[in-house]
């Protein structure tokens, strides 16, 4: 018994240090910068390090009235100080993102405090240059804009802000972008599962009751498209759906459609679905088929001697079976599709666009990286929850590739 | 209903079925071979022209086939992505390999909630990967380098080889491990020996998938490669986005090719795994 014991500890030990390495490189190159980008998404202590005494002097101030004279002072020495080492420009992008105009203000503020020095009072100089700093929000958002742990970037994710007092608001309707765009998504998603389903059934099925000869050559088909670069899929489907594509021409010629009347087929939602129910279709029909191959046929045969119609016996007998194929199927198709970015951001025009492309582009155009962390995270939590369920219901550890 | 109704009535709906399935299957194949004619179009159009359809020889042409061989920009992205995808595939399926052997022991603790943490970067949005992965290299002064993008695909491509080496091993008898060690040999001569030969084709199917996954890999590329680091699918994006010419489509015939050939070399591979699966 102890040598026993001794032995499988033995084993286990062997085994761990066979998965370490592995797990050390995941968790250094995969997980420390998913931590990375949670970290953004919460702690931005730029602004706090480029005016730390103007952020300590408002720490003081009581939000309810201008600030005092000092404050303005240590200020403004500071908006000029920063501008001449041209670091303002990024703070003033900061505080420009919760107070929009701020950014015109700070910048045309530290320029004109510069050429003239104020003999007297700086909060009198400031105000002249620039009636912002008359209003108590201007310097609200300074002070927001300092924090250096916030919330703010979740909150803009999700459509809140905060008012003056600090308590979280719904943003007014015309800058509500992302909860609708997320909801979207979501729906896109369930979308493209379902027809991915409704095609992928019945395929599956005959792969699966074929005889091996036949079933082998369909199942090539399956795969080619799975192996082939997405890119190339998705130059395929622009060189199809395009105005002067195929199948618009192909349309014309047949004298279904008019000239004028081509469909736009893509750079729209149109072509984000037929492009990524293409590329994800394997991706359903592969699960169900490694399932369907275990259901004897001579279940729906016992069925049908029993007195029961094909739909009774497809409803009641071999959809009960198949169903653990249904869930891995659809679950993949539906975690690979709500993060999905390639196959929507070239061929989903302005209309087709999904969370993913948000992300693109507060990481590449507006250089909004805490939103695009805030973004990421409630993504993931999203993907990583689907997962979990996937894990439980599916078991990652009877994944297969393609077939 | 009568037998013979009934009869009928089932032929009807077996047609039916596979009529569908034909659908599905054209719907899956036609799009990617539409593209093997269209690159020898000698117009830079993306559709048939009418010379095309009447087989008019002049009409069709290697024109696109020579601007990708000749200019200088798809044979340099050919040399990037093979050098990155092999480094990434080399790392992948050493780690990967070992990750597998370990997990397959039934001694291993934690099984499945290790196994759900190897095979996370597959499933994670590749955007969001991509995002952390830009901050993360970047604030190492790693940014725009070829390390940060092998170590990227590695990771990326590692998933790919633990489950098909896993798959290999769930046929594997662990006996043979226990006849081995009594016939004397230690761990490392019974994997050198015994075990790893017989998992062979699952590793190289493995190593097949990670190099595949990142030849085609184009996020990551975008966010934390360089100037230096235009692979092939980051060629082809800027040439879908920006300036589409029939230059593309003659390199996604080249890549289809390439895809059979991966194809029939899994497939191949599988044949020779002795447990039968992959």
């Amino acid at each position: 018994m102890a040598i026993a014991l001794k032995r499988w500890n033995r084993q286990a030990l062997l085994a761990v240090l066979l998965v370490a390495p592995l797990a050390i490189f995941v968790a250094v190159t995969f997980l420390a910068p998913l931590a990375a980008m949670l970290v953004r998404s919460v702690y931005q202590p730029a602004v706090a390090e480029a005016l730390p005494e103007t952020l300590a002097a408002l720490a003081e101030w009581d939000g309810d009235s201008l600030p005092d004279e000092e404050t303005f002072r240590i200020a403004g020495r500071e908006f000029v100080a920063l501008n001449e080492r041209r670091a303002l420009g990024s703070v003033a992008t900061r505080v420009n993102r919760l107070e929009s105009g701020m950014r015109s203000t700070l910048l045309g503020t530290a320029r004109s405090l510069a050429a003239d020095t104020p003999a007297a009072s700086w909060r009198e100089a400031m105000i002249a240059a620039d009636a912002d700093w008359g209003a108590i929000e201007s310097w609200l958002a300074i002070r927001r804009a300092g924090e250096v742990i916030t919330p703010r970037y979740y909150l803009n994710a999700l459509d809140l802000d905060r008012g003056g007092a600090g308590e979280i608001v719904v943003r007014p309707e015309d800058r509500r972008i992302y909860v609708s765009l997320l909801l979207r998504t979501l729906l896109i998603s369930i979308a493209i599962t379902g027809i991915c389903l409704l095609l992928a059934y019945p395929l599956a099925w005959l792969l699966a009751h074929a005889r091996p000869q036949r079933a082998g050559p369909l199942l090539l088909l399956v795969l080619v498209p799975f192996w082939t670069s997405l890119l190339v899929r998705t130059t395929s489907w622009i060189v199809l759906l395009q105005n002067q594509g195929v199948i618009n021409d192909l349309l014309v010629t047949l004298g279904i459609l008019a000239e004028q009347q081509r469909l736009a087929l893509i750079y729209n939602m149109t072509g984000t679905i037929i492009a990524m129910v293409h590329v994800l279709l394997p991706f359903m029909i592969l699960p169900l088929y490694s399932i369907m191959r275990t259901i004897p046929e001579r279940h729906m045969q016992a069925a049908a001697s029993l007195g029961a119609s094909h739909w009774q016996a497809l409803r009641r007998v071999y959809w009960p079976q198949s169903l653990p194929g249904v869930a891995a199927g659809s679950l993949l198709v539906f975690i690979l599709s709500i993060g999905y970015y390639i196959t929507p951001a070239l061929v989903g025009g302005r209309t087709g666009q999904l969370i993913s492309s948000m992300i693109a582009y507060h990481m590449e155009q507006s250089l909004n990286w805490g939103l695009a962390a805030a973004l990421g995270g409630i993504l993931l939590l999203l993907v990583g929850t689907l997962f979990f369920i996937y894990d439980r219901l599916a078991g990652v550890d009877r994944m297969r590739l393609g077939g | 209903m009568s037998a013979a109704a009934s009869h009928n009535h089932n032929r009807l709906r077996s047609w039916l079925h596979r009529g569908f399935c034909a659908a599905v299957l054209i719907f899956l194949v036609a799009p990617v071979l539409v593209v093997i004619p269209l690159s020898f179009n000698a117009e830079p159009y993306f559709t048939f022209t009418e010379g095309m359809l009447r087989l008019d020889p002049d009409a069709w042409s290697l024109r696109w086939y020579r601007n990708v061989l000749g200019e200088g920009r798809w044979l340099p992205a050919l040399g990037k992505s093979l050098l990155i995808g092999s480094g990434a595939a080399l790392i992948a399926t050493t780690l990967g390999t070992l990750a597998a052997l370990g997990l397959s022991s039934p001694a291993m603790p934690g099984r499945g909630a290790v196994m759900a943490l190897l095979i996370s970067p597959m499933v994670t949005p590749i955007i969001i990967t991509a995002a952390g992965m830009s901050f993360f290299y970047s604030d190492l002064g790693l940014g725009q380098t070829y390390t940060a993008l092998i170590l990227a695909h590695a990771v990326l491509g590692a998933p790919f080889v633990v489950i098909s080496v896993s798959a290999s091993l769930s046929g594997y008898n662990h006996d043979l491990n226990r006849a081995a060690a009594n016939l004397g040999a230690d761990w490392w001569t019974t994997l050198r020996r015994v075990q790893l030969p017989l998992i062979a084709p699952g590793v190289f199917t493995g190593a097949l998938f990670a190099f595949a996954a990142s030849f085609d890999e184009v996020v990551v590329v975008l966010f934390i490669g360089g100037p230096d680091q235009r692979t092939i699918p980051r060629e082809m994006w800027s040439g879908i986005r920006e300036q589409i010419s029939p230059e593309i489509l003659a390199v996604a015939t080249f890549l289809i090719a390439f895809a059979v050939l991966l194809l029939a070399a899994v497939n191949w591979l599988r044949q020779r795994d002795y447990a039968g699966v992959s």
